[in-house]
């Protein structure tokens, strides 16, 4: 059953990410990789919010859906494609505000709830 | 032109842009699909290695490496032998990986590890996470990218 919630939130968790992500690159036109961070740093916000919810609806919300919505990979892909290009100060940064924003997020959405 | 930095969508790539336009259905379900298979493989890895809030999150860390290493992989055999397949990204890259590793749960992970009163470990899970990571995609990248030159070599 876990296995189950955990699926039906990855399927809408994954391609809410791509269209965020495009949704915010639409708006920005920077070589900052807005999209990704942005998705990221709400999704820390929103796990924050769920963490203490029941089990079942965790495994749907929480680990199905924002641990699909939210992506390391493609986080460190990126940062690396920045370093490739030689923009130091953005990799630096992209590292530091998606880390600190990220933080700051979970800590406010647990907050919130508690 | 900017050069994509993105390996989940680059609008400044004028194929990746398109993509939605033209095959909604296919790059959406591919994506969805992917997304799936790699959030139930990070569950696999979560039961196995199971730990308490607060502790450090070996499956969460193991997890995310992991993919970082494998998106490297991914992405230098996308850009060198398949840089037509339009369905390799959003499925492998945006889904599979992405739903793979997650950023939400390393950070929920720290601030356990932090209201636990964990803070050196805190920092430690941090610091290794990221910096691993980077170390894993570029390792990945490289080692692909020069087995595909030797190849390339040997069949000149």
């Amino acid at each position: 059953m876990t296995v189950l919630l955990v699926a039906v939130g990855a399927a809408v968790g994954a391609p809410a990410r791509y269209l965020l992500d495009r949704a915010v690159q639409s708006r920005h036109d920077s070589v900052f990789p807005w999209g990704t961070c942005v998705v990221n740093v709400l999704g820390c916000f929103l796990l924050g919010v769920l963490t203490g919810l029941p089990s079942a609806l965790f495994a749907l919300l929480g680990t199905g859906f924002c641990g699909a919505l939210t992506t390391y990979s493609t986080f460190s892909y990126e940062t690396l494609r920045l370093l490739q290009l030689r923009a130091w100060l953005m990799a630096g940064l992209n590292v530091v505000v998606s880390l600190v924003a990220g933080l700051g997020a979970a800590y406010l959405g647990m907050a919130l709830v508690s | 032109m900017q050069e994509p930095v993105d390996p989940d969508v680059s609008l400044a790539v004028p194929a990746q842009r398109r993509e939605l336009r033209e095959h909604p259905a296919a790059v959406l379900c591919a994506i969805s699909l992917g997304g799936v298979c790699g959030a139930l493989a990070r569950y696999g890895v979560g039961v196995l290695i199971p730990h308490e809030p607060g502790q450090w999150a070996w499956a969460t860390w193991l997890v995310n490496l992991s993919g970082c290493l494998l998106i490297g992989v991914l992405m230098a055999l996308i850009g060198r032998l398949w840089p037509r397949q339009q369905l390799i990204r959003p499925f492998a890259g945006v889904g599979v990986l992405g739903g793979y590793t997650t950023f939400s749960t390393a950070t929920v992970d720290v601030v356990h590890q932090l209201n636990a009163h964990q803070p050196a470990l805190a920092m430690l899970y941090m610091v290794t996470t990221v910096l691993g990571a980077l170390l894993a995609v570029s390792a990945g990248f490289a080692v692909t990218t020069a087995a595909l030159s030797r190849r390339e070599k040997v069949a000149w």
